[in-house]
């Protein structure tokens, strides 16, 4: 039994170059315990290729993609499930895409479960300003709670969006820094909650203002934006509020009678066009 | 008067914008801002970044520019006769409002809307000025959406294509006759030829010349138009037509029904009802048949026929339509496929990807992200024999929700 243990940062990446060296040296998956840890050191010693014994690799371009993604998911079984899926699609075993096969059907399934991790992040990270607003790179942090360890494949989308400023994403797992165009990771040492910014109550009074409550739906928000998120949104405070007041508010609108225009309307109105 | 705080402008007007539904910022140009020389990207899929009460989206800061207006359309909050606080941002405000909130991901970028003043083409110049300043002097990468003023110039029209991602010009209501009597100002003979005209101009803007130089850009992201459902007796059948029709002439990307809602200080000629929320599901729903599986509006509702609120308009049409049932998953074509309640797009796709490869058993579907409760009375497959009766007359009440519009009360 071979134990492989992963880096904390550069896990994929790691993960893919040990399944290439024990496929190429024949290692069956049952005979690798995969972890993913601290001892990053030794893992690169091993991870020198000995000398191919068997043919490389070649996988679907998709497969490969999704095969990256689940292996995000927070699940420990999802390194020897992939290997065993890489080994099983190599030798013509296992059809990519077939859903009957319990081991890829979940890969798929958790690799979807990534898929959403992911573009929560994009939507519900918030920053926070803790540079100086006239500095020559503005200087935004943030701190968010992801259910998996997606850190490193869920940052770079923030590289190429605010290219133009410095941030910090600090998660209880990883924490991606970018600086004056570079991003890195390193690990999370302590939990760092950047202090409220000014621009929060601007952002709170949108928030209450776009929402109509006459079409109150809370089941519909919760669906799109579960109470987990809701400690690190600024705006979800207002949330209660909003749906306790909506009947009355709604109800006010119906029961107002209608009014007479002001005198002067009649001026303002141009003629219905030909 | 008093001046008014930013805060106050910006409740102002959001409480204005909140009756356009429209919030997509998806496709379009694929811009990034990796160079560090400007902020922003956009092209991707769209990103909601949070969900109001009323389960709406928020993706894009969405205001007018200003509510004061000098026409009066009696659905509308901002119209002239109407007693609402009004209020006016300047440029730079909304240059300002647009930045900050995008460098701290609250948006994806700026649905700029507004009510008329003085004159149309001042009106729209403005919003112009506010599209370009955000793309030249902030260097502005996100996305942006323009709501046209139908009866604005051409060149301003062209230099908001220009700026915008999208553009998008409201036909407000689904028949000339409701429109004659509550849009008085506005006329659909205006309206269209704007659509008509910004359809040309993304058609030219796409052709290569015969030297290989690419036109200026112009909405990148298209055009898309909102009708308001329940203002007038239009029914789901001429809404839906007409829809069909604006997909077809305009090559609109979406088409939005908005519910007509309850809005403060209601116009005499328009009482207040509770919003129609489940017939504006419903006909998002016929819409997305339409879209992507190739129904035609008449097979969905007849001309001046209404969608049954209490099964969804592809449930409906399975049950009208027995006799096309049961259909065999492992041979019936792609378009059939299609209509059976509880496939769709993905799972039709994935069941045609194995079917090349194997039989298709009644677990795959389960695996295959198919609502099988909805599509076991229509469908026969290995491992699937106990098929309730196609003719079994209580069919429908399996499926029919309680008849009953969304509570709000």
């Amino acid at each position: 039994m071979q134990v492989i243990t992963l880096p904390l940062i550069g896990t994929v990446a790691a993960w893919r170059a040990e399944a290439r060296r024990l496929a190429q040296q024949g290692v069956r998956p049952e005979e690798v315990l995969w972890q993913r840890g601290e001892r990053a050191a030794d893992l690169f010693a091993q991870a020198t290729p000995q000398g191919a014994t068997a043919p490389p690799l070649t996988l679907p371009r998709e497969a490969v993609a999704a095969m990256e993604g689940a292996l995000c998911h927070s699940d420990p079984q999802r390194f020897a499930r992939a290997y065993d899926i890489v080994l099983r699609l190599a030798q013509g075993r296992l059809r990519w895409g077939d859903r009957s096969d319990p081991a890829l059907h979940k890969l798929l399934m958790q690799e979807k479960a990534v898929r959403r991790d992911i573009h929560k992040m994009h939507a519900f990270v918030r920053f926070r300003e803790v540079g100086a607003p006239d500095a020559p790179r503005r200087a935004f942090a943030a701190w968010f709670e992801p259910d998996h360890p997606i850190t490193e494949a869920a940052t770079p989308f923030f590289a190429n969006r605010f290219g133009d400023m410095d941030w910090i994403i600090a998660t209880p797992d990883l924490t991606a820094r970018f600086e004056c165009g570079a991003l890195r990771f390193e690990e999370t040492r302590t939990e760092f909650r950047p202090p409220p910014d000014a621009t929060e109550d601007l952002w709170r009074t949108y928030f209450a203002h776009i929402f109509n409550p006459a079409r109150l739906m809370v089941s519909a928000m919760t669906s799109e934006m579960p109470r987990k998120y809701w400690k690190n949104l600024p705006e979800a405070e207002l949330i209660p509020d909003l749906i306790r007041t909506a009947p009355a508010r709604a109800r006010a609108m119906q029961e107002a009678a209608p009014t007479l225009p002001h005198a002067h309307v009649a001026k303002l109105r141009p003629k219905r066009p030909e | 008067m008093v001046k008014r705080t930013l805060t106050e402008k910006l409740a102002i007007l959001a409480d204005a914008a909140k009756y356009d539904a429209s919030c997509a910022s998806s496709g379009g140009e694929r811009r990034d801002s990796r160079d560090g020389k400007g902020l922003g990207s956009s092209g991707g899929s769209g990103i909601c970044h949070a969900y109001a009460p009323d389960g709406r989206c928020i993706s894009l800061l969405k205001i007018l520019m200003t509510n004061f207006c000098i026409y009066d359309c009696a659905y509308c909050v901002n119209r002239v006769s109407s007693h609402v606080e009004r209020a006016r941002f300047s440029v730079e405000e909304v240059v300002r409002l647009t930045v900050e909130f995008y460098r701290r991901n609250y948006i994806e970028g700026l649905f700029l809307s507004s009510g008329i003043i003085r004159s149309p083409d001042e009106t729209m110049a403005d919003m112009t000025r506010i599209a370009r300043t955000l793309r030249q002097q902030e260097g502005f990468r996100g996305y942006i959406h323009l709501k046209t003023i139908p009866d604005a110039a051409p060149e301003l029209i062209e230099e908001a294509g220009r700026w915008a991602d999208r553009l998008s010009i409201n036909v407000e209501l689904p028949t000339e006759q409701a429109m004659q009597a509550l849009a008085p100002e506005k006329s659909p003979r205006t309206i269209r030829r704007a659509m008509a005209d910004v359809r040309a101009r993304r058609e030219a803007a796409q052709d290569k010349s015969h030297a290989g130089k690419r036109p200026a850009r112009f909405a990148p992201a298209g055009q898309s138009t909102q009708m308001i459902v329940g203002a007038d007796a239009a029914t789901d059948g001429q809404i839906l037509s007409n829809a069909a029709q604006l997909y077809g002439s305009y090559k609109l990307g979406r088409v939005y029904y908005s519910a007509f809602s309850p809005i403060p200080d209601a116009s005499q000629l328009l009482p207040l009802i509770r919003p129609p929320l489940l017939r504006e599901h419903r006909l998002y729903q016929a819409d997305w048949l339409m879209r992507f599986y190739e129904f035609s509006p008449g097979e969905i509702a007849p001309q001046g026929g209404m969608l049954d609120l209490e099964v969804d308009p592809k449930m409906a049409w399975a049950l009208a339509h027995r006799e096309h049932f049961p259909v065999d998953v492992n041979r019936a074509p792609r378009e059939m496929l299609l209509r059976v309640p509880g496939f769709g797009t993905k799972s039709v796709a994935r069941m045609l990807e194995a079917r090349r490869h194997r039989t298709l058993r009644y677990e795959d579907l389960l695996r295959m992200g198919c609502v099988l409760r909805h599509a076991q009375p229509f469908i026969t497959l290995p491992g699937w024999s106990r098929a309730p009766g196609l003719d079994d007359a209580h069919l429908r009440a399996r499926f029919a929700a309680k008849p009953e519009q969304l509570s709000l009360f």
